[in-house]
This record gives C-alpha cells, structure tokens and sequence, in this order.
C-alpha cells in the first residue's frame, strides 16, 4: 500500500475538475443547488478518502505520542 | 451601553482571565511562547487549525461575498477542504524536519533548509506582509462588530480601536496557550450560533433551507452559479489552488503545525477537518437569505449583512451572544497570527542584529514586534475600505509565492538554490503587489486574451512566474556554486 497516497489527488479532481458540469442550479438536491451539493459532496468525500488513506498508509504503523 | 454590549465586553474580559491563567505554572522560554513546548495533541492542533475556518472572516466575510457575489464564496470552503487533503502529504514533512532541527518558526525553517539566513530573513518580512491583511480582517471584524452591536452608539473607527488593543494586550500576556483554551469557548460558541442562525433565519424567513434558494433564484438567478467572466470557473479554480497551496504556508498554520506532538497527530486531523468546514454552509445560507431581506447593502457593505439580518431578527441580547461569538472568532485567529509573525521577525531579523541576544531579550523584541505589527494592521484598517474576501485572497496571494521554495525543498537532493528561490519569491511578491496597486490584469497587456484566462487569479499567475525564475536563476548560479567550488579545490590543491 505504499502508493496509497495518490488517492489524495481525486478530491481536487472532484472539486475542480467538473465545474463546467456541476455549474447550474437545477437539479436541488438536499434543499441546495446543485453546484452547492456538488462542493458539499466532495467535501464529505473528502473525508471519506482521507479515511481510507490514513487506514492504509505504511508512515502511520509507527508508534506517536497520543 | 446596551445589553449586547455588555454580554460582548464579558467574554472579552473572560477571555482576558483565561489567557492570564494558562500562563500559570508554565515557565515562558521562547519556546512554550510560539510553539507551546512541541506538546499539542490531536484536540488541541484540531482547535488551533480550525480557527482558520472560523475566524470573522468567514463568519463576516462568508455571509458577506454570499450576499454579495453568491456562489463564487464557494470558493472558500472548496480551497479549505482541499488545503487539509494536501495538509496530509505536506505537513508531516515540515513537522519532522522541524523537529530534527529545533525549528521553531517558519523564517528558521526556510533560513535551515537553505542554509541562508538571507532567506530566512526574507520570509520573515513576506509572513508578516502576508499576514497583515489577515489580521486587518480580524480589528476590521471586530470593528463592525462592536459598532453594530452597540446600534450606532460606537463608531467604527473607535471599535477597531478597542479591537485592536483587545487583541495585542491578549497575546502579550498569554502567548499561544491562551489561544488554545479560549479557541474552545470559542469553537463551541460559534458552533451554536452559526448551525442556529443558519437553520432558523431561513426557517423564519421561507421556511426551509431550499424555499429560500428558491426565492434567491427568482430575485437574482445569477447568484447561485458561477459566472461566465469574471468571477468564473477559471477565477475558482486558481483562486482555490492558490489559496490551499498557501493555506500551510501562512506564518499562524505553520506555527500551529509545529505545535503538535507528532506526525499522526497531524494525519489524523487532516481527515476530521474537511467535515468541520461544513459548517460554513449554515453562514451562506445566512447570507442567501439576507439577499432577499435587506437588499441594498453596497459593495463593501456586503459584510454587515450577517449582522444587520440578525439585528432585524433577534432582541439585542441575542445579538450579544452573536457579537461575542465574533469577537472569539476574531481574538483567537489574530492572536495565533500577531504571535506567529513577531516570532519569526525576532528569531531571523533581531537575531540577526543581535546574534547574542539572550532568551529575555529576544521575549521583549517579540513583543515590541507584536505592538508594532497591531499598529500598522490597525492604520490599514482605518483607512482601507476593501471587502474582506478581497483581503483574504491578497494575503493568500503573497504568502504563495512561498511554495516554490518549500515543495523543491522535500527531495534529497533540492533541485533549485537559495539564489533562485530568494530571486523568485520576490519576483511573484512584486508583480502581486504591483497588479494589486495599480489593479492590473493580464487583459491590460493582452486585450484580446480570452476570459478563461483573464480571470486567472493575479496570485496564482504571480507564483507561476516565480516558479520559471526560481528554476532559471537556479540552474544558471548552480555553476556559479560550482566553480566557486572549483576554485576552493585548487586553493586547497595549492597548499
């Protein structure tokens, strides 16, 4: 899992990559329009992704302060 | 005075009493003034860092370019979110080289990892440059606080005094430990109040979050999308890179990276983080509605309108709360920023004066740092009248330029020398600054440029430049290096 940190480039295709496709108002979705959701989308995302990373990366077997 | 005057002064001075307390049994070396003794956990590094989340600019400013410009605020949650994915990669670098070198601010890192004390000096001055547009937010913040709280009866100007005297006295007598505790009353306070006035606001007004969008769309449709120039989707995304490039790179973030206790710690708060900056949708929508209930606020203006919304809604003790839920938001943040750019202006600039100044020397000249940098911010405050978004993204604008000099610095073997990386950060901080001054574009050069390129952030255009010069002067003194080797060799050869 050494590569595992190339995840961290897909929210920043998320977030910037499909602007010209999210920009519009319609469809709401969760009372929001849509090029919001879309924002409110990756972020959550985001975290989802960091998750993932933070489990599987080799650097966080070491023991630190807590 | 009024009620809600009253209820901001007490949590001023409770935030006084906590500062002066956190101080206590702490013996104060350089060291546990600016980076707390290296010994902050998860909770604490957490706290510290999301005081960049809410600071009044987003609490002001937030609402304030909503009401103003609409959807281009985006811009501000996506740059966060996405400054904290990269803070995963990046910050545990700088954390541990940090902590191989006892660097304790970000001037002696650079002035380390360069081996040039010239860079570190000129990163000390580009933080602190950088930083006083930011901590103008914060006295400007708390200027309009204040006065609207008061209803009238304080004006601005005086505000922002008082502002700025609350926030240096502050920091002075506690350094960073009081900013921890208070930025826990605080993140819990300003938690209650945004989620509560973000939900109920639209509530009372519409009746729920998507009615209200609804009526937005009906008044002024071109508020809640990108527009096709200017504010666009080439502005966004430069904007947003720019910004979480140089989101670690602000003196305050560096200094609280350095704070931790260790590298997971960092890790682990990259991935909460992003959920955290949620937050700041309840603030749009705070501003959103304010579109459609008191149009007419002026450019600039735009920043009062979380405020003046509130004023019409609530009775003057709830706008109290509100106003001190600011104030908190602006103490906290400022006092992280003011402490950060003195230290570092101490540490490369006085030391470099007086390489022999002793540990209680260098504690006063940081100080007087402090008072200094408090007072230039507070000049700016009162004569600038620029929105705070535009503050926000000139402070990003300038402190980027860092980034080249950073990011080349984490291979082995660093591809670039401090002559290219001090020739290239001023380069960018020059044209930032001229395009800036003189309101320059790339349009005012190229006429015919597309917009798609037009709307480039004058930032992000700045730090590719000074990327070009920084590879440039590198490659073409790296012989120069070189041959001055050369040269020491046969010397040495000869005897």
């Amino acid at each position: 899992m050494k590569y595992i940190k190339i995840l961290l480039w897909v929210p920043f295709i998320g977030l910037l990559g499909f602007l010209s496709f999210a920009n519009k108002i319609e469809p709401y979705v969760l009372g929001m329009p849509f090029l919001l959701f879309w924002i409110v989308f990756w972020m959550v995302l985001s975290s989802v992704i960091l998750t993932i990373v933070y489990r599987f990366d080799p650097d966080n077997k070491g023991s630190d302060p807590e | 005075m009024n009620i809600s005057l009253i209820i901001i002064f007490m949590f001023l001075i409770l935030a006084l009493y906590l500062g002066i307390n956190a101080r206590k049994g702490k013996d104060m070396n350089m060291q546990q003034f600016a980076v707390g003794g290296r010994g902050f956990g998860t909770l604490f590094v957490f706290l510290l860092v999301a005081g960049e989340v809410y600071t009044t600019f987003t609490f002001l400013g937030g609402s304030g370019w909503a009401y103003s410009k609409g959807a281009a605020v985006y811009y501000v949650p996506t740059y966060i979110c996405l400054a904290y994915v990269l803070s995963y990669w990046l910050v545990p670098k700088i954390w541990k080289y940090a902590k191989e070198h006892s660097v304790i601010s970000q001037p002696d890192y650079f002035a380390s990892k360069y081996n040039s004390r010239s860079m570190g000096i000129i990163v000390a001055i580009l933080g602190s440059m950088a930083l006083v547009p930011y901590i103008v937010i914060q006295i400007k913040g708390l200027g309009i606080i204040v006065s609207e709280a008061s209803y009238g009866a304080i004006s601005p100007v005086v505000a922002s005094f008082i502002g700025a005297i609350a926030v240096t006295t502050y920091v002075i007598i506690s350094g960073i430990h009081g900013s921890a505790w208070t930025a826990v009353i605080k993140d819990i306070m300003i938690l209650v109040v945004v989620v509560f006035l973000g939900i109920y606001i639209p509530i009372h007004y519409f009746g729920g979050i998507q009615p209200m969008f609804e009526s937005v769309q009906s008044v002024k449709p071109e508020m809640l999308t990108l527009s096709n120039q200017g504010l666009s989707i080439s502005w966004f995304i430069s904007t947003v890179l720019l910004n979480a490039v140089g989101f670690y790179l602000l003196p305050h973030s560096f200094s609280v990276v350095l704070s931790a206790n260790g590298e997971k710690t960092l890790r682990k708060n990259a991935i909460t983080l992003p959920l955290y900056t949620l937050l700041l949708l309840f603030v749009f929508f705070i501003g959103f509605t304010a579109v459609v209930q008191i149009p007419g606020l002026q450019g600039a203006e735009g920043d009062l309108s979380l405020l003046r919304l509130a004023i019409e809604t609530f009775d003057p003790w709830v706008i109290g709360i509100v106003g001190a839920a600011g104030l908190l938001t602006a103490l906290v943040p400022a006092s992280v920023m003011l402490m950060s750019a003195s230290v570092g202006l101490t540490k490369s600039f006085y030391n470099a004066i007086v390489p022999k100044a002793t540990e209680k020397q260098q504690l006063i000249a940081s100080k007087l740092f402090l008072i200094g940098i408090s007072s230039v911010a507070l000049i700016f405050t009162i004569t600038g009248g620029e929105a705070l978004a535009i503050l926000n993204i000139m402070s990003y604008s300038l402190i980027s330029q860092l980034a080249p000099a950073l990011f080349f610095s984490f291979p082995k073997n660093n591809l670039i020398n401090k002559y290219g990386a001090i020739t290239g950060i001023v380069a960018g901080v020059f044209i930032v600054l001229y395009a800036t001054i003189f309101n320059v574009k790339i349009a005012t050069f190229f006429p015919n440029v597309p917009h798609v390129i037009n709307d480039i952030s004058t930032g992000a255009i700045a730090l590719l430049i000074n990327t070009v010069v920084t590879l440039v002067v590198s490659i073409f003194t790296k012989n120069m290096d070189i041959n001055k080797k050369q040269m020491s060799d046969i010397e040495a050869s000869n005897y």
